[in-house]
């Protein structure tokens, strides 16, 4: 499968055209979309006439930037004008957007071409994309199992060739967990870079918009074209041999998948041998991290639902209708605490980060679990699968530290396994240089 | 209004609306929340309680002692262990 790197090398070299990619990523569709229902709605004539035009304006000598005629998919929650965004619910029968959210006005203007709106959990309220209006979406490694969640339709779409990139979003981990459970990248920047109107939200206190994207380079130009600066040099691998990194074990490695903490200490096995240092850093209120994240994300959804789970509550599957229910009992002194204990962790991610140039943990302490499952074993131990999936990266969305997901590798049964890295807030940049760097140690197979 | 007061009366009150089904969730909300109450960052009006810390400790002149800072370095005696 092309990255965007190199199909943007082609395109240049008269190689190849936007509308020929459009086209191989729409056959994709037409193939694979009835076996993993990652898309909602494929926008295939409105693509084939966006390629048609860049391939003009490149002709006539306007070029765009690296994102110059570039199939790209988006999550069913932003909004393309003229189309309606779902967020997989019947709650949203009959919108239309009358303008793109501000990311795709950027994605635009950079020249992407927009393939289609992907399929994701319900109001993104989910980890596995199993509760949506449209049906599950599936992986494409398994399609018996989730592509992960919330944003499941986008990471099936990218891992199945059907576009070069996906967006997606993120409140707990919805763009490294569906990352993760499907072998590609995803970048979360830090809180605030990237701006989610237009957006359909599920907390406005840990929401962010990022990419997903095969490799970290593709991350680092379309997170270029999001902050509206496409044409930008992108960022150059920091020297491997030298860097520091502060390794999160506490909380965050005592419950994992056999296969999933193998190919985690392989990877920082290779990264030591490349140089890297690896320092053991903790976070003292790690087991604080999940009480925190539900006080506040439940509170907020709530809020946001108000109106219409008293008016339409039949339209909400039963398991989002239920999560949403539950956040109207949050009390409000709970919430100012649980406020006030991201406060802490902020500060103690800051701290761990110290003089590190970033955190390395897993991205998800199990591989992508089967459909319908609501346990998964650990060590001979049945956990929820919703709290085990979360548990790895909720925490930076609560302090808004910008962390990425990379492949590390694949269990026996051909399922992807991720590592993530966690950077300074407000150092985006520096995580991708950390992220090139690394990447050729972590990615062994994709 | 104490947690299992809360919990209680949540649980009356999701029955009376026809969402018994809830009972589960705000057990598990009621364990965390008890989790979240327990935490040593709390702030309280107790005349015994301790300051917060939500605040970076402060030097012996009064400065904040941040992140990776050398004096906060020297007074922790490192962060981190190799």
């Amino acid at each position: 499968m092309m990255t965007i790197e190199e199909f943007g090398r082609r395109l240049r070299a008269r190689q190849t055209t936007s509308e020929q990619i459009t086209n191989d990523c729409l056959q994709r569709i037409d193939a694979d979309n009835p076996r993993l229902n990652a898309f909602i709605l494929v926008m295939a004539d409105e693509a084939r006439a966006q390629a048609r035009e860049l391939d003009r304006e490149l002709a006539g000598g306007k070029d765009r930037g690296p994102l110059h005629g570039v199939p790209i998919s988006i999550k069913d929650l932003y909004d393309i004008r003229g189309t309606a965004t779902t967020a997989a619910s019947r709650v949203r029968e009959g919108h239309v957007a009358d303008g793109d959210a501000t990311a795709i006005a950027r994605l635009r203007q950079a020249g992407a071409v927009f393939v289609g709106k992907t399929n994701l959990h319900e109001f993104a309220f989910g980890t596995t994309n199993e509760d949506s209006a449209f049906g599950p979406a599936r992986n494409p490694h398994d399609p018996a199992r989730s592509p992960g969640g919330s944003s499941g339709g986008s990471a099936a779409s990218l891992a199945a060739g059907m576009a070069l990139a996906t967006m997606g979003t993120c409140t707990g981990g919805s763009i490294r967990i569906p990352a993760a459970a499907c072998g590609t990248v995803g970048l979360k920047p830090t809180f605030g870079e990237i701006p989610t109107d237009g957006i359909v939200p599920l907390s406005r206190t840990f929401d962010h918009a990022g990419p997903l994207t095969q490799t970290v380079t593709d991350a680092a130009l379309v997170y270029d074209a999001l902050l509206g600066e496409p044409g930008k040099t992108p960022p150059a691998p920091m020297p491997v041999r030298g860097l520091r990194l502060g390794v999160l074990r506490s909380y965050f490695c005592d419950l994992l998948d056999d296969e999933v903490r193998a190919h985690f200490e392989g990877a920082l096995d290779r990264l030591r041998t490349a140089g890297v240092t690896i320092d053991e850093v903790e976070i003292r209120h790690a087991t604080d991290i999940a009480p925190i994240y539900l006080h506040i994300q439940l509170a907020d959804a709530s809020a946001y639902h108000a109106a219409t789970i008293e008016t339409m509550p039949e339209k909400y599957t039963p398991a989002v209708r239920q999560r949403l229910e539950l956040g109207r009992y949050v009390l409000a002194e709970d919430y100012v605490r649980a406020r006030a204990g991201g406060e802490v962790l902020r500060r103690e991610v800051d701290a761990a980060l110290g003089t590190h140039d970033a955190l390395v943990l897993p991205t998800l302490p199990i591989p992508a679990p089967l459909i319908g499952a609501e346990t998964v074993q650990i060590a001979g131990k049945a956990e929820p699968v919703r709290t085990v999936m979360l548990r790895l990266t909720q925490l930076f969305n609560i302090t808004g530290h910008p962390a990425m997901a990379l492949p590390s590798g694949k269990t026996r049964a051909g399922l992807p396994c991720s590592l993530q890295l966690v950077g300074n807030r407000m150092a985006t940049d520096a995580l991708l240089r950390v992220a090139l760097a690394c990447e050729p140690h972590i990615s062994q197979v994709r | 209004m104490n947690i299992d007061s809360w919990l209680q009366a949540a649980i009356a009150d999701a029955e009376r609306r026809g969402l018994p089904e809830l009972k589960p969730l705000l057990e598990a909300l009621a364990r965390a929340t008890k989790t979240l109450r327990a935490a040593d960052f709390n702030d309280s009006a107790a005349p015994s309680h301790q300051p917060p810390a939500t605040r970076p400790p402060l030097a012996d002149d009064g400065s904040e002692l941040r992140p990776g800072s050398p004096k906060r370095q020297r007074r922790e005696g490192g962060s981190h262990r190799s």
